[in-house]
């Protein structure tokens, strides 16, 4: 049985992305005049874009990790995983157009706003070079922090993006008719090198794309904890999408075994990310130097709500709630779980852009609500389009047996 | 039931019963020591001994025997510490981690590497116990009344956490190990003949019968250890990285110090699980458990945490330079070009350099090389722990009082005097414990032994005294392309007709047939008893030059004319 989008789940998506347009619109109205509006618009698009770009990227990782480990349990969800993964596509080019946008007006500056005749509202300070001229610290950063650094780098790890979903995917599906073990042992390889690549690029990227907002502040555990990030957000967004088409009576082949690694996946990943949380928070509020201090200090004077609300839900709720077996293949609670991470996830990354561009003003109305809706309905519509493209179950794969025989 | 694919490799080699794997692990316990044993032994004992006499010195005359100045106030003590504690991490990894991964090759090494880890924690438990200078008020770093005379302890201080961290860990890592060893003890018990050593072992196994209920308590306990291990492997040595990262020192205070401490202690742990079962295997002969698959798999856990190490350097270094923060970048640019250079570029080639060689495979199957690079990265990680201790110290805030750091022959008898010591506990260790887990291992014998892999192993109808070796010429089988086979195949099936799923009987029922052999006939294309009942003696011939296996088997047992009475059934 093929997989296909049916008209209900069209008409739901349609709808919140309608929903989601709506609100945005509604948003836009309320703010146009404000001081902020354009650094908000800004930030929105540049929270949801990477939000959603970060997941369908902590998919492609998970495939290649997958890959590279012959791991035999999880290719009965390798075609969900791929799903996911392919967002990538529509991320990036949703990315790309953001920092193209930011690029040419200098890091966001919309031309209108001065603040004792100094340009403000920057998404990107460190692109205006009026502000550089100002600041020996951010001319210290020169080869890094500037457009052309930025703009190759971001093309480098694009192109890798690109070119490593698109091999992946095509070998999957030439697996399905050629069978045999060489295309496996090519994903093996390849899987390894990705890993490789990755490694430095999860790290290098998001200094450029979301540490250089605060462009005085440095951590070294940044990328990391990103990755951490992006890693369980992309295992929450394939556990709900394999708990989806379960439901509609899709891979039949998936067994409450795979259900629940994948349950054991979001603890992991929720435990690792929080790891990571507390390692970067700790070390800088123990040490308490002002200029690295500053960062916590700011996000937990005016955003208290957020900032401990997103720990809070990403730590706590995955912890408590999954940590008995009978919970990791119970749909029910996996569900509330997996959207409680999201939710909390989407408060990281807005924690991680906004306090750093909209200062002590920023805060979540129709506008953010409205785009998040709107851009989790093209997400959701542009992966399962994909999952139609083939058969939900790979065939040929030298583990099939292995995992349609999972038993734990 | 637990399905493994064909592509894999398996874990056991060659043809092994469950009473071979008991045989050849108890074979040094019960058997006499080797004469290397006992000049190694010797060896370590002396060393041991020295270092033994080096802290007695100290304790004597005082810290001022180690080569400490007022500016370099921590150096190899600390070291030491650092570097042992990392050794120690291998073990929980293997054993909790690795078993939630469901990697069945752990099975190879997790005895092994979880005595390694209790000992390796030992020897760094000496280091700050003799460093606050006297021993006998070691229990002070407990919080206790002040009654005891002792002063209460700052619960600010990492140090502090660490007692409680590294305390912990050791207590929970050697329940795990020593509950595994249980059945094992056991086992020696019952095969024990001399009276004195029965009886060690008894008390040694708690009374370990073996009943269905104590197995079941077993794998309870297993399971809640491994889960309380799990945190255990990333806090320990997080702590440790707290005790430098939460000060202000510049090269010392940095985010990315947790995880990327617990990425090198997890590899300089594989390379000393590298070093020691390298010499274990060939000593105590275990190549059949312990094969070249293993040491790849190890080979490749050191190559990614190598990376990830060598990806923080960078991230380090990069970021002392972009946080635009002089003293951090002077840190950084010190440790390079500095005076201590040779340390770094020690650190960088052993620690970054030499793992990336392990991507060649036919380096990581090198057993060879294999030793060589563990030892490399064992020297590159206690200069790491010695470049960031160091580097970071000897030129602090004011010049005047940079100073370089000198050992004295007490801080080298005493580091010195650990390995000794470590290695009287490992080869204690090796001669009167069993090393694999023989219980466990029994349970992937039938999915990762390779002659039960391969369909070769001979399935016993009457209990036969026969030695592994005549079995092994009797399953020599020959060389059959695959092309020749698919034409035997479609000959067979042309005679006794084409089967299908559908109409599937059990074939298990005809005796002779076992679960594994059905598997074989279901895959050539015989399902029923009606195709079976048509075979002839041609047709067994056939049937036993495709699979190459149980030769004469269908005739003897007349699988024929079986079918045909179950066919009439």
């Amino acid at each position: 049985m093929e997989f296909q989008i049916s008209a209900k789940a069209k008409k739901t998506i349609f709808g919140v992305i309608g929903v989601g347009l709506l609100a945005f619109i509604i948003g836009i109205v309320q703010n146009i005049g404000s001081e902020q509006f354009a650094t908000r618009l800004m930030s929105n698009l540049l929270i949801d874009g990477f939000f959603f770009f970060a997941i369908a990227l902590g998919a492609l990782f998970f495939l290649a990790l997958q890959y590279a480990t012959e791991t035999g349990w999880s290719v009965a969800i390798k075609r969900v995983v791929e799903g996911v993964a392919s967002y990538v596509l529509v991320g990036m080019v949703v990315l790309l157009v953001v920092f193209g946008i930011l690029t040419v007006t200098d890091g966001g500056f919309f031309g209108a706003l001065t603040n004792h005749g100094h340009h403000t509202g920057h998404i990107y300070q460190w692109m205006d070079s009026e502000i550089v001229d100002h600041d020996p610290l951010i001319q210290g950063k020169a080869p890094f922090l500037t457009k052309w650094m930025f703009w190759v780098l971001t093309i480098l790890y694009m192109s890798v993006y690109y070119l490593f979903y698109k091999g992946f995917r095509k070998r999957s599906l030439q697996e399905d008719l050629e069978g045999g073990t060489k295309i496996h042992f090519k994903n093996f390889a390849k899987g390894a090198l990705f890993l490789v690549l990755f490694g430095y690029f999860s790290s290098t990227s998001t200094w450029h794309w979301l540490m250089s907002i605060d462009a005085h502040w440095f951590s070294t555990l940044y990328g990391w904890y990103i990755f951490g990030g992006m890693w369980c957000t992309a295992m929450t967004t394939i556990m709900l999408l394999v708990l989806y088409l379960k439901k509609l009576g899709h891979l039949e082949q998936v067994n409450g075994s795979h259900i629940h690694d994948i349950g054991k996946w979001i603890f992991a990943t929720s435990f690792l990310w929080s790891y990571l949380f507390f390692s970067q928070f700790m070390l800088y509020w123990y040490a308490n130097i002002p200029e690295e201090a500053i960062y916590f200090v700011f996000r937990i004077e005016h955003y208290p709500v957020i900032y401990w609300g997103m720990f809070l839900i990403n730590f706590i709720i995955p912890m408590l709630v999954l940590m008995s077996a009978d919970a990791k293949r119970n749909s029910g609670i996996l569900m509330f779980v997996c959207i409680a991470i999201i939710i909390g996830h989407w408060g990281d990354v807005y924690m991680l852009v906004t306090p750093g561009t909209m200062q002590e003003h920023g805060t979540i109305g129709f506008m953010e609500i409205g785009l998040f809706l709107a851009f989790a309905g093209v997400f959701t519509f542009f992966v399962l389009n994909t999952l139609t493209k083939a058969p939900l179950m790979p065939k040929n794969h030298p583990y099939l047996d292995e995992s349609k025989h999972h038993h734990i | 039931m637990h399905k493994e694919s064909a592509i894999r490799e398996p874990l056991i080699l060659g043809h092994k019963t469950y009473h071979d794997i008991t045989e050849d692990v108890c074979r040094s316990i019960e058997g006499k020591a080797p004469k290397a044993w006992y000049i190694l032994f010797g060896i370590a004992l002396l060393l041991g001994l020295y270092g033994v006499g080096c802290i007695l010195y100290l304790l004597g005359t005082g810290i001022g025997t180690w080569g400490l100045n007022k500016t370099v106030q921590w150096a190899w003590d600390i070291t030491n510490f650092v570097w042992w504690v990392g050794i120690g991490h291998a073990g929980t990894l293997i054993s909790a981690v690795l078993l939630l991964f469901r990697q069945k090759w752990r099975m190879a090494i997790n005895r092994a590497a979880e005595a390694m880890t209790i000992f390796a924690v030992f020897m760094a438990g000496l280091f700050p116990l003799i460093h606050m200078g006297r021993l006998w008020v070691g229990y002070w770093v407990m919080p206790i009344p002040n009654q005891f005379g002792s002063l209460w302890v700052n619960f600010n201080s990492p140090l502090l956490w660490d007692v409680f961290a590294i305390s912990t860990y050791l207590s929970v890592g050697f329940v795990f190990w020593y509950i595994g060893l249980l059945p094992d003890f056991a086992t020696i018990r019952d095969r024990a003949k001399n009276p004195v050593s029965k009886k060690m072992y008894s008390i040694l196994s708690f009374g370990w019968s073996g009943r269905a209920k104590h197995w079941n308590r077993f794998e309870i306990v297993s399971l809640v250890l491994a889960g309380l291990a799990t945190p255990l492997v990333f806090s320990v040595h997080s702590i440790v990285s707290f005790d430098f990262a939460t000060s202000v020192i510049p090269g010392w205070h940095t985010t990315i110090f947790p995880p990327y401490f617990v990425a090198g202690a997890v590899f300089s742990g594989f390379a000393m699980v590298q070093t020691i079962m390298l010499i274990v295997r060939k000593g105590l002969r275990l190549e059949a458990y312990l094969h070249t698959k293993h040491i790849e798999y190890m080979n490749i856990v050191i190559m990614v945490t190598g990376s990830i190490v060598g990806v923080a350097y960078l991230t380090e270094l990069f970021i002392s330079w972009y946080s635009g923060v002089e003293y951090e970048s002077y840190a950084f640019i010190n440790r390079a070009t500095g005076e201590y250079w040779w340390a770094y570029a020690s650190m960088m080639t052993c620690n970054v350099i030499s793992p990336q060689l392990m991507w060649f495979k036919k380096l990581r199957t090198s057993l060879l090389f294999t030793f060589f690079i563990s030892i490399v990265v064992n020297i590159g990680m206690w200069f790491e722990r010695f470049v960031i201790i160091v580097t970071s110290l000897h030129e602090d805030f004011l010049p005047s009082s940079w100073s370089m750091f000198h050992p004295t022959w007490t801080d080298i008898g005493i580091f010195v005097g650990t390995i000794g010591l470590f290695f009287v506990f490992y080869l204690a260790f090796a001669r009167y414990f069993p090393v694999l887990p023989i219980a466990e291992l029994k349970t992937i014998l039938k999915s990762s032994g390779e002659s039960y892999k391969n369909g070769s192993a001979p399935v016993r109808t009457s209990p036969s005294p026969s030695k592994p070796k005549v079995i092994e010429e009797s399953v020599e089988v020959e060389e059959v392309s695959n092309e020749e086979k698919t034409n035997r195949i479609s000959s067979l099936i042309e005679k006794i007709g084409a089967g299908s799923e559908e109409n599937k009987d059990d074939l298990k029922l005809i005796s002779g047939v076992g679960p594994k052999l059905e598997e074989t006939l279901n895959e050539i294309g015989i399902y029923s008893f009606e195709q079976v009942s048509k075979m002839t003696k041609n047709e067994y011939d056939l049937l036993d030059s495709i699979t190459g296996s149980f030769p004469g088997r269908a005739e003897r047992d007349n699988w024929a004319e079986q079918a045909k009475n179950l066919m009439n059934k």
